[in-house]
């Protein structure tokens, strides 16, 4: 069924933020390829009369109190950031726009 | 530089095409902590306080849905007449940006809570629009993010970027409708009265602050155009940072203009996110899109479904205020009010603050005349909404309360009212400190109708030929004399006595 | 190596809790063999000396007290899988994007860890994320096998069952998405189990498959395993997938089981679960242990689940596309790794650097691999499916477990392979966890149990137990009931048979 091209490949990369060098792209898409073509397998069971199961244990209606709970200070918030100011996570500049 | 966008007359555009609108308006709920986790779900404080693994998107942190945010999604669903759905799941939205700590945000896909609603919204001139509702669906709200080294914060030219999560998982119902469409020229007037009405509706179930300038209420305006005779919606533009109900009115005409402008030169609209600029009114495109997001929804692993009985769903219906629709029939009924009068108390926001008046004591007439006419006055010079003036409802009802005993004018009345809205105090207080006891005293007043009678012998004269309507002169005189201190009903009637005995 | 390391958890606990040994010298001991063979086995990521010795002082100050033991296992080293975050304690999930990341908070197992005063000796290694067979997969290099240094110690837990099988440690915590505690368990001849999904709290896991995710105990006896089980296991509200049931009496079970009587206990044997792709040390092996089972008074019958031989393809789809999700959030922004952060380069390309970076081939290759499955235009197809084959798995084991308590079959196709073998070929990769994935999409209980050597190469096999899901105790009961007859007959429990270490490789 598939046939992931190189292009393909890049594309996710992409969508997944990886910056794969060329050389990976080539290794990725005959893997890809190669392990798609294996699971697409799932197909030839996947009736339409099969719901799927998307959780294990068939829970429903879990809340929480609407209560605060201690968190974390801003000493412990920032202390595993590569860059900090101000109190707040510094990041490089920010291209995208908000979603 | 953007060429400034050509734009066509309004009244042409009405003419050529028919608008097309869809809303989207986010809500923040006012729950004591997030969507999520145990942090609190307030406003503002110190960057980064109240975070936790959870909202902070650490490794290992797992989410746990607030009851009380599903409590408010479903009492919102039913006051917008939605269906509640049976059985729904979160989905996981999954994007990449900074101001989202685990790169995906939790949220409904295609399975949102409520469903297939509607809300009636009244115009100015009385015509009620049915506004249909399309879902409301619950999800989490992003961090701040703040841009330095560029112009004025702006995102653009910034050298890098601080981030601040204290907001990172309030929880947010995303109410969307339906296109909205045939309303012609008064589409833009449709938008504001919807977010308007919306508005009330929250404010009336308490579920939220409302507060468009802080973001708890947050407008994204779609809007396309069609020609006359099209029978497919035209591609629409989807302006962001719309944060006022006017600015929801200037943004969807603007848009029409704009849009109808490239449409009449046979150019084509680009489907895009655009952000409305309060300073001169116009939008602006954002960053294209060198591809359409692919969000790649799954139902969201790490929470369990939601499947409200009906009995729990009746139970929060019965919790619901009288919406703000149903009350104001009830009120103009009770109250006796035209329709004109009626839209006069809506369109200065008056509704609550009367009936608390008249709750208070005060009859309804008199309540309404003083917030519609007085207060409102006042609110528009301070620039402030009616609801922030420093003066209750119940300071209102005891001012109409002194002058319905005599103790006041009208005219005095208005100068305690102003002293209360100054900060002096209650309204006796004020009436203490300013000294404006009405001048009751028949033998003080009479002295001063002497002198005015005296010093104008002419118009007395006048007055014994029958001719009644002179005696203004005199009450005039004798105002100015007590220094308005004085009942001019009662000086005039004093007048004729004195004359005539 | 002294004595103490090479007794078991229940038997190191009743020394301590009588005072026979002081919590302090075992762990002590315990230190001292990672100091001696860590180099050659490579179980550990950080060792945590200063915590260990404070928690074992802490256990012995409270029994000097009078006060009675916090647990059965108060006192006894524990490894635990680097997957787990521990407060003040690096955790890495053996990956670079997270070198050096003390997290700020304990999960939840680690939590009732300290709770119960079993002493954390330090982190395991593991493939990174937990992505792996073999272990192979750690930014940090592999782990040794204790019976052959050139062989994986399974994985993605293969520094959990390496340190047990080399008595680095009495017991270990490992998670399983596909097999990853019972197919290391199965390849250096420990007891591995993974408790019904929802019965451990996943709060603190670093999520692979949020769906498919447990931690369990692994052990070097049944008994043991069933100990450390009731330690972590129970609801837990901060984890909404936890089961708010009692935890099932595995302890009881496993005793009961040490008895050595099945009678009335059916178990089924997988029919799909043989044949091709199977050593036949492996089928030799099973079959003996059937027999043994059988021996012990168990109705045995065959039984076929048509639709186990999809699981694995199911699998490489549900657990990719949500990995793909979980890890988005390792970004370069709030913590761990960051590069090319160097005031040319912008947030998206310093978060596409920096993942490119600290992530290892076979996630990135996962990584993609659920991109893929979840795009619009396949979703349905690819990750849809899946999620109905899951169902249909379920289905499966439902029917089984309508004729069957227990269903068995080998737990991994193969005994230990080389290392290096299979890193350049992702599907022969897989094809580890072939009879370990139906129970992670069913979310059953499954367990694998030493079943002896090998004929073919000399190498441990395990026989893999399932129960339905809060049937825990029905595995520790067989597995005890076969370990025990086994030992018995054999003269003896197999780990004692792994080769002497000290300074080998």
């Amino acid at each position: 069924m598939p046939n992931i091209s190189r292009d393909e490949v890049a594309h996710l990369a992409k969508l997944a933020r990886l910056a794969v060098t060329d050389d990976e792209l080539n290794v990725f898409a005959g893997q890809l390829d190669q392990i798609l073509d294996s699971v697409a397998k799932v197909s030839e069971v996947a009736a339409d009369d099969v719901p799927p199961t998307s959780h294990a244990v068939p829970l429903t209606n879990v809340f929480r109190q609407d209560a605060v709970v201690p968190g974390l200070s801003q000493q412990q918030a920032l202390a595993g950031a590569p860059a900090a100011e101000d109190g707040r996570f510094r990041v490089p500049r920010i291209l995208g726009e908000e979603q | 530089m953007t060429a400034v966008a050509e734009l066509m007359d309004y009244a042409d555009v009405i003419e050529r095409f028919n608008p097309v609108l869809g809303l989207e308006v986010h809500v923040e709920l006012n729950t004591n902590t997030k969507m999520f986790c145990g942090c609190p779900n307030e406003f503002g404080g110190e960057p980064n306080t109240k975070v936790c693994p959870t909202c902070l998107g650490l490794p290992g942190a797992l989410p746990a849905v607030n009851g009380k945010a599903v409590e408010g999604a479903i009492r919102i669903g039913l006051a917008l007449n939605c269906d509640i759905a049976e059985w729904c799941r979160f989905a996981r939205k999954n994007y990449f940006y900074p101001d989202m700590p685990k790169n995906f945000q939790t949220s409904q896909y295609d399975e949102p809570i409520a469903f297939n609603g509607y809300l009636d919204v009244t115009l100015d001139d009385g015509e009620v629009v049915r506004v249909e509702i399309e879902r409301a669906h619950m999800e989490e709200d992003t961090g701040k993010s703040l841009h330095v080294g560029g112009a004025t914060g702006r995102i653009h030219g910034a050298e890098h970027s601080l981030l601040d999560y204290n907001r990172a998982g309030v929880p947010l119902i995303e109410i969307v409708t339906k296109p909205i469409e045939g309303t012609g020229e008064r589409a833009p007037e449709v938008a504001r009265a919807y977010v308007s009405a919306l508005r009330d509706l929250l404010r009336a179930l308490d579920v939220s602050d409302v507060r468009m300038d802080q973001g708890s209420l947050r407008c994204d305006a779609n809007v396309s155009l069609m020609t006359k005779d099209a029978t497919e919606f035209g591609t629409r533009t989807e302006t962001k940072n719309v944060n006022s109900l006017r600015s929801v009115e200037r943004a969807v005409r603007y848009e029409m203009t704009r849009q109808a402008a490239i449409l009449a030169e046979g150019g084509s609209i680009k489907q895009e996110t655009r952000h409305f600029q309060e300073a001169d009114g116009t939008t602006s495109a954002g960053r294209t899109k060198e591809t359409a997001e692919d969000y790649r929804y799954f139902p969201e692993p790490d929470l369990v479904p939601i499947a409200p009985s009906r009995e729990w769903v009746e139970e929060l219906r019965g919790t619901l205020p009288e919406m703000p629709s149903e009350r104001r029939k009830r009120i103009q009924q009770e109250w006796s009010l035209s329709d004109e009068a009626l839209r006069d108390l809506l369109n200065v926001g008056a509704v609550d603050l009367v009936a608390a008046t008249v709750e208070a004591g005060a009859t309804p007439d008199e309540a309404r005349g003083w917030w519609v006419n007085t207060l409102a006055q006042e609110a528009n010079t301070r620039e402030v909404e009616l609801t922030d003036l420093a003066i209750t409802p119940k300071q209102v009802a005891e001012v109409i309360g002194l002058v319905t005993s005599g103790e006041l004018t009208n005219k005095l009345a208005k100068e305690v009212v102003q002293g209360v809205l100054a900060g002096e105090g209650e309204p006796r207080e004020v009436v203490e400190k300013r000294g404006l006891k009405v001048v009751s005293d028949d033998s003080a007043l009479l002295s001063a109708i002497d002198e005015a009678l005296a010093a104008q012998p002419d118009v007395a004269d006048k007055i014994r030929g029958g001719k009644v309507a002179a005696a203004g002169a005199i009450v005039g005189a004798v105002m100015k004399a007590t220094k308005g201190q004085a009942d001019a009903k009662r000086v005039r009637e004093l007048i004729i006595e004195r004359v005539g005995s | 190596m002294t004595e103490i390391v090479k007794l078991t958890a229940a038997e190191l606990a009743e020394k301590i809790h009588a005072r026979e040994v002081s919590a302090v010298e075992v762990t002590q001991a315990h230190l001292d063999r990672i100091a001696e063979v860590d180099d050659h086995i490579h179980a550990f990521l950080h060792v945590d000396t200063e915590g260990a010795l404070a928690a074992a002082k802490a256990v012995d100050e409270g029994l000097a007290d009078g006060n009675a033991p916090a647990s059965p296992l108060a006192g006894v080293p524990l490894a635990l899988k680097d997957v787990l975050t521990t407060e003040g304690v690096p955790t890495t999930c053996g990956s670079k994007t997270l070198e050096g990341w003390i997290p700020p908070y304990d999960a939840t197992v680690t939590r009732k860890l300290r709770e119960a005063g079993v002493v954390i000796l330090g982190k395991t290694n593991m493939d990174e994320f937990a992505m792996g067979s073999s272990t192979e997969n750690s930014a940090y290099g592999p782990t040794h096998n204790p019976w052959d240094h050139a062989r994986i110690p399974g994985g993605s837990g293969g520094g959990s069952s390496a340190s047990i099988a080399a008595f680095e440690a009495a017991i270990a915590i490992g998670t399983d998405t596909g097999g990853s505690i019972r197919q290391p368990g199965s390849v250096t001849g420990t007891v591995g189990v993974k408790p019904t999904y929802g019965g451990v709290s996943r709060y603190g896991l670093v999520a692979f498959s949020s769906s498919l995710d447990q931690a369990g105990p692994c052990a070097r006896t049944v008994l043991d395993a069933a100990l450390l089980h009731e330690v972590i296991a129970g609801y837990d509200p901060r984890d909404s997938t936890s089961i708010d049931a009692p935890v099932p009496p595995v302890v009881a079970a496993a005793r009961q089981g040490m008895t050595g009587d099945l009678k009335g206990v059916k178990v089924g044997v997988v029919k799909e679960f043989g044949g091709d792709g199977y050593q036949p040390g492996v089928e030799r092996s099973f079959q003996a242990a059937v027999e043994q089972l059988r021996a012990l008074g168990a109705e045995v019958v065959e039984v076929s689940c048509p639709h186990f031989v999809y699981a694995l393809p199911a699998y490489y789809l549900i657990a990719p596309s949500e990995c793909s999700s979980n890890l988005a959030r390792f970004d370069a922004m709030r913590y761990g790794l960051r590069v090319a952060d160097d005031g040319t380069h912008s947030a998206e390309e310093v978060m596409s650097l920096t993942r490119e970076k600290g992530f290892g081939a076979e996630v990135k290759r996962r990584i993609m691999l659920g991109t893929y499955a979840l795009s619009s235009g396949y979703y349905d197809a690819y990750y849809g499916s899946a999620q109905k084959v899951r169902t249909l798995i379920t289905r499966d084991f439902d029917a089984a477990f309508e004729k069957v308590d227990v269903l068995v079959s080998p737990t991994t196709p193969t005994t230990a392979f080389k290392i290096g073998e299979r890193v350049d070929d992702p599907m022969a990769m897989y094809l580890a966890d072939l009879c370990t994935i139906p129970s992670n999409l069913a979310g059953n209980a499954a367990m694998s149990v030493p079943s002896g050597l090998s004929e073919d190469d000399g190498l441990p096999v395990g026989l893999q137990i399932m129960a339905p899901a809060l049937a825990d105790d029905r595995l520790y009961r067989v597995g005890a009931a076969y370990e025990a007859a086994r030992d018995a007959a054999a003269g003896g429990a197999l780990i004692h048979k792994v080769p002497e270490l000290g300074g080998t490789k």
